[in-house]
């Protein structure tokens, strides 16, 4: 136990903290599952803008719907977007950067081109077309964020596995006559993988903050299906008659974001001491 | 020089091209006749045949692209089916608010960050850096429009010193449409101002570790005057690459703060283009806005380079 404590310490505080903030919004989308103070679609207008209270810990919105049902469940619509759009890029992303890195100059200069060309149109500006083109909904954003992490993935791969290529017990299964892909399948991806699920922690946190701001546009998560950045553009129609309902929403997204990049800090550091930095810094 | 000169001039302008690509071909993929999507169900077919006229629909994809193309060249953007005015003249007009807009946040956010890192850096590991870098979290994490209407709720509904909304024009007075752009510039610089002050601390420090620096403070000067004359000019250049990068986030920003302000800028139109199925709005503006964020890049590639040899060799 004593030897657990120890090895707890001795962790990044950024990665405790990350970890426990994480944990904490984790913890709320599962509970969400199976249980919510009140449905979070209901609609009671008898009980609308009520502020926070003994029956409504969080209070309700213009429609009387419970806030903290909405934000539990927030957090599970938050986390799922996020998740596919990290899932998405991460499976499109790190193949092409792996394959740039083993494909020399052609390969390179492709991708090189393919980022150029992806980080033209910010997330939120592919968003706007996808929708032009598709219709609002979520599966649009996953779709826009996606594409967007792919770009990101592919360049934070290729340059991690290039210096991987250049290492001698690459060059060793080479000479023994291993072919690029058996190379790349079992001494590239293997080592690269600390780099990628960083960079996923990162891209994360990023994916939640745009889906807010997409689904307060309008153009994310559809109601009647609650969405964090849905619920601000609600609040801030009554930001006179109930302002701390435009409050709680904006906080679960900071705690959100604030704790997948501690985390995402916090296992840099730990994979990679030589980016050690200073407890939270 | 000259050869990544036109390397770089070259990229961009593959880079345009294929952006141009994409957005016609997304919205040639739409599902279904795009003028029925702009006009709606119920339209007349006779306004419905007008529109795909005057669209073009009825000519072949290449055609219709080349001339597309080509009229952005001479400046030709459309014309927009909601307001019934070229789409260039749409954007010179919102771009009076939303150029202004982005030039106030950029420099407010660089006028916060860089001074803020290099105050960060001269104290690494104490209290004054702590207090930065927890600035600098916080401010990644604090969503944009979040703390745009945080802003709104102290300053305008609490303190009632500005407006909660709205633009009053510039012919009211440069003085009241500025006023109006101060809060959105504030919410749009926060993200920035936190990514580059984190940027501007780790310049610094490495800075701060190369020899002539060390010469400089066992020369005995002041270690304000070491940071200003020393450390500032050299740490600029990765702080300006970032600045330069950040153009893309900050056009995303003002897409989603314009709406929180209701601005009525280049965001706040192409958002209304979509709700109002513009099509020709929504291309134009798009396509302008990607374009426009590659010219950027390659602009801040270039000035780095000319002032910094190093990138020459890597990019």
């Amino acid at each position: 136990m004593r030897g657990f404590v120890r090895r707890v310490r001795r962790l990044p505080v950024s990665l405790l903290l990350g970890g426990l903030l994480t944990a904490l919004v984790v913890g709320a989308a599962l509970l969400s599952l199976v249980w919510t103070p009140f449905p979070a679609e209901q609609v009671r207008v008898v009980a609308r803008l009520r502020p926070p209270g003994p029956v409504h810990w969080l209070g309700t919105d213009h429609f009387g719907r419970d806030v903290l049902s909405m934000i539990l469940v927030g957090a599970r619509n938050s986390l799922a977007v996020g998740a596919a759009a990290v899932a998405l890029g991460a499976m499109l992303g790190v193949p092409l950067g792996l394959a740039a890195s083993a494909w020399g100059r052609w390969g390179d200069e492709a991708v090189a081109r393919l980022g150029d060309l992806l980080f033209a149109f910010p997330a939120v500006l592919t968003a706007i077309l996808l929708t032009a083109a598709l219709g609002a909904g979520a599966v649009n954003v996953v779709l826009a964020l996606g594409l967007f992490n792919a770009a990101v993935f592919a360049r934070v791969a290729r340059g991690a596995a290039l210096a991987v290529w250049r290492r001698d017990f690459v060059r060793a299964a080479l000479a023994l006559g291993r072919g690029p892909l058996s190379v790349t399948l079992v001494h590239v991806l293997p080592n690269i993988a600390g780099v990628v699920i960083v960079q996923g922690t990162v891209l994360f946190a990023v994916a939640v903050l745009n889906e807010a701001a997409l689904s307060y546009l309008g153009l994310g998560i559809q109601p009647p299906s609650p969405s964090w950045g849905k619920m601000l553009g609600d609040a801030q129609t009554f930001l006179f008659t109930a302002p701390l309902q435009a409050i709680f929403p904006g906080a679960a997204i900071a705690v959100t974001v604030l704790g997948l990049n501690l985390l995402g800090d916090g296992l840099r550091d730990a994979l990679d001491p030589r980016h050690r930095s200073a407890g939270l810094l | 020089m000259l050869a990544f000169l036109v390397r770089r001039l070259l990229t961009l302008a593959l880079t345009a091209w294929l952006a141009t690509l994409v957005v016609f071909a997304v919205l040639e993929a739409i599902p279904g006749d795009p003028a029925l999507v702009m006009l709606g169900t119920s339209a007349q077919p006779e306004a419905v045949a007008a529109l795909r006229a005057q669209m073009g629909l009825d000519r072949p994809w290449p055609v219709r692209y080349a001339g597309w193309v080509g009229g952005m060249l001479h400046g030709e953007f459309g014309t927009s089916l909601t307001y019934a005015r070229p789409v260039a003249g749409l954007v010179a007009d919102r771009l009076a608010i939303t150029l202004p807009l982005a030039g106030l946040a950029l420099v407010l956010s660089a006028g916060i960050a860089i001074p803020l890192g290099l105050f960060a850096a001269g104290r690494q590991g104490r209290a004054g850096d702590w207090a930065v870098m927890a600035f600098g979290q916080m401010g990644i994490a604090v969503p944009g429009f979040w703390f745009a209407i945080l802003l709104i709720l102290l300053f305008s509904v609490r303190l009632g010193w500005f407006s909660a909304g709205g633009f009053p024009g510039w012919e009211a007075g440069a003085g009241l449409a500025l006023k109006a752009l101060l809060l959105p510039a504030v919410a749009l610089a926060l993200p920035e101002a936190a990514i580059l002050a984190r940027i501007t601390r780790t310049a610094a420090l490495d800075t701060l570790r190369e020899e002539y620096v060390r010469t400089a403070v066992a020369k005995g000067l002041p270690r304000r005057v070491v940071l200003r004359r020393h450390v500032l000019p050299n740490a600029l250049i990765p702080v300006a690459t970032i600045l330069g990068l950040q153009f893309s986030f900050l056009v995303a920003g003002a897409v989603v703060v314009e709406n929180v302000f209701t601005l009525p800028g280049l965001g706040r139109l192409l958002h209304q283009a979509i709700g109002q199925h513009d099509l020709i709005v929504v291309q134009g503006v798009v396509v302008l806005l990607a374009v426009t964020v590659v010219a950027v890049n390659a602009l801040v590639d270039i000035a780095c380079a000319a002032i910094d040899p190093r990138p020459r060799v890597t990019v």
